[in-house]
């Protein structure tokens, strides 16, 4: 038996123009938010300031959070005036709202603002990686290279179960457990494994880069002043993984001649030990003698 | 059932279950696989001194673990040699340290953790001899402490030494080598310690078993003011 659709209740007729009420609620909301957003927010995300690089990154991070924030205030104002506007209340019946009917102009304004924001991300992302590397492991052949790559300050990162030490090959390939950098200097960070895979983190540097066996994973930093920074592991490589931490630090160059000369002489009776069982290359993978395992 | 008293239902269960997660892993952090052990404390002029002996050896034997053949650290307590890898200090003490090796050598993966650093004077006895390298092809374990600065390499007894301990605990009389040093703790927290020689035999580039649980070859200094 057929319906009767006198019988069907009646949709209650509106002639309120909602779209336009939250088109104009978004735009008011995003133009106050955006520039707050960027101003305010943007420079606070991480990873700090320490080198020019890093401080690439906290420019990527205020540009996409300046663009996001008109997304996330358009999905606010939707959900809000929604759960306010169409609310029912308890005295009232449930009823089915107007059917909703394809608009193609909505649909290819969606795809148009999406597509556009979707391919500038892509298109600026992909111009600051190859900027400088942005601070990345690029690999033992990088393709992003800084200005004045050919005479970049040369360390070795060296990753073993649960530290990370650091070679100077410029110093005679002293190695310390210290990671001191000059300031003002564009810095070759080699990284490297001797025996899982760790990642070497050096957090308000900008500097990431996977530590992989008999790899020799490049990247490049400019420092800035005299601070203060954290090395981190991230990447899960045994029991004592949550301890692979220490503090670097950025100081000038008397303070880094004077910490040099030191590390230099406490080296010194290593050093003929070192270069025997380990002679410094970009690819370090010592092999004990009398390995246990 | 309302679904307000659900809600609050599952917020009490994910709460007790995150407080029972946080007691698990904080016990977990300092002092899974083994006891605490408080070590004495003498008072030299009002200054906090420890003397700290501890053992390595090759196999720790079936008295002291479920894994007879497992290398390990253990420490002289009061009870005798127990294998304990958390031990409570005090802080901004003196702690002398005499460590017996009674286990061969390995080698070192990285030779510089042959250099002796963090210690007073940056310099070991071995054998009542000071060293400042020890040779990396004879290194048998570390004792590190990397958030103090700690390492020194402990030089093995050779291969063909006569009365080598079979396992834990090996009395004096088994050839050993004994190494010398003095530090000080510095500020109250957990410093966990390590052994960085891939030390544990039988087991893939020596880095699984002992070398991979707490209270075989590295533990925690429990520093307390």
């Amino acid at each position: 038996m057929a319906a009767d659709p006198a019988a069907a209740p009646r949709q209650p007729t509106d002639s309120t123009n909602h779209g336009l009420r939250v088109v104009v609620a978004w735009l008011i909301l995003s133009a106050i938010a955006t520039p707050l957003v960027a101003i305010y927010v943007g420079p606070l995300i991480p990873p700090g300031n320490a080198s020019v690089q890093a401080q690439g990154q906290v420019f990527t991070n205020q540009v996409m959070v300046s663009l996001l924030t008109p997304v996330l205030c358009l999905m606010a104002v939707f959900f809000g005036y929604g759960l306010l506007r169409f609310r029912v209340r308890r005295s009232e019946a449930v009823l089915d709202g107007p059917p909703l009917r394809n608009d193609p102009r909505v649909q290819i304004l969606w795809i148009v603002i999406t597509s556009a924001m979707v391919l500038f991300l892509a298109g600026f992302g992909t111009y600051e990686l190859l900027k400088d590397g942005s601070g990345g492991g690029q690999g033992p052949n990088p393709i992003a290279l800084p200005a004045g790559h050919k005479s970049a300050f040369q360390v070795q990162v060296i990753g073993q179960q649960w530290q990370f030490t650091y070679r100077y090959p410029s110093l005679g390939g002293m190695e310390s457990n210290q990671l001191v950098l000059p300031a003002n200097t564009l810095v070759a960070l080699h990284v490297t494994s001797l025996d899982v895979v760790h990642s070497f983190w050096a957090i308000e540097l900008g500097a990431k880069a996977d530590a992989n066996p008999g790899v020799d994973n490049v990247a490049y930093v400019e420092t800035k002043g005299p601070t203060v920074f954290h090395v981190r592991c991230a990447e899960l490589c045994g029991l004592w993984h949550g301890y692979m931490f220490n503090n670097g630090r950025v100081v000038d160059s008397a303070q880094f001649s004077s910490w040099s000369a030191q590390e230099q002489r406490i080296f010194a009776s290593i050093k003929h030990y070192v270069n025997r069982d380990a002679p410094f290359a970009h690819i370090y993978l010592p092999d004990p003698a009398r390995r246990a395992g | 059932m309302r679904v307000g008293v659900k809600l609050l239902l599952v917020c009490v269960a994910v709460a007790g279950a995150g407080v029972i997660i946080g007691f698990y892993a904080s016990n977990l952090t300092t002092l899974a696989g083994s006891p605490a052990y408080s070590v004495p404390v003498q008072n030299s002029n009002g200054h906090k001194v420890v003397n700290l002996e501890i053992q390595t050896v090759a196999a720790i034997g079936p008295k002291l673990s479920r894994n007879p053949d497992w290398v390990s650290y253990l420490i002289h307590t009061s009870r005798g040699w127990k294998r304990e890898t958390v031990w409570n200090l005090p802080a901004n003490a003196t702690v002398h340290v005499t460590i017996f090796n009674f286990d061969g050598a390995s080698g070192l993966r990285n030779p510089y953790f042959g250099r002796p650093q963090g210690m007073v004077g940056n310099s070991i006895l071995v054998d009542g001899k000071p060293t400042d390298a020890v040779d990396p092809d004879d290194a048998s374990h570390t004792f590190a402490v990397p958030a103090l600065g700690l390492i020194l390499a402990i030089p093995g007894v050779a291969d063909d030494a006569k009365n080598q301990c079979g396992f834990a605990p090996c009395p004096m009389s088994n050839a050993h080598r004994t190494i010398k040093f003095t530090f000080h703790t510095t500020t109250p927290g957990h410093y966990r310690w390590q052994c960085f020689v891939p030390c544990a035999a039988g087991w893939i580039f020596g880095f699984g078993g002992p070398m991979q649980t707490i209270g075989y070859m590295d533990g925690f200094l429990n520093v307390s003011a």
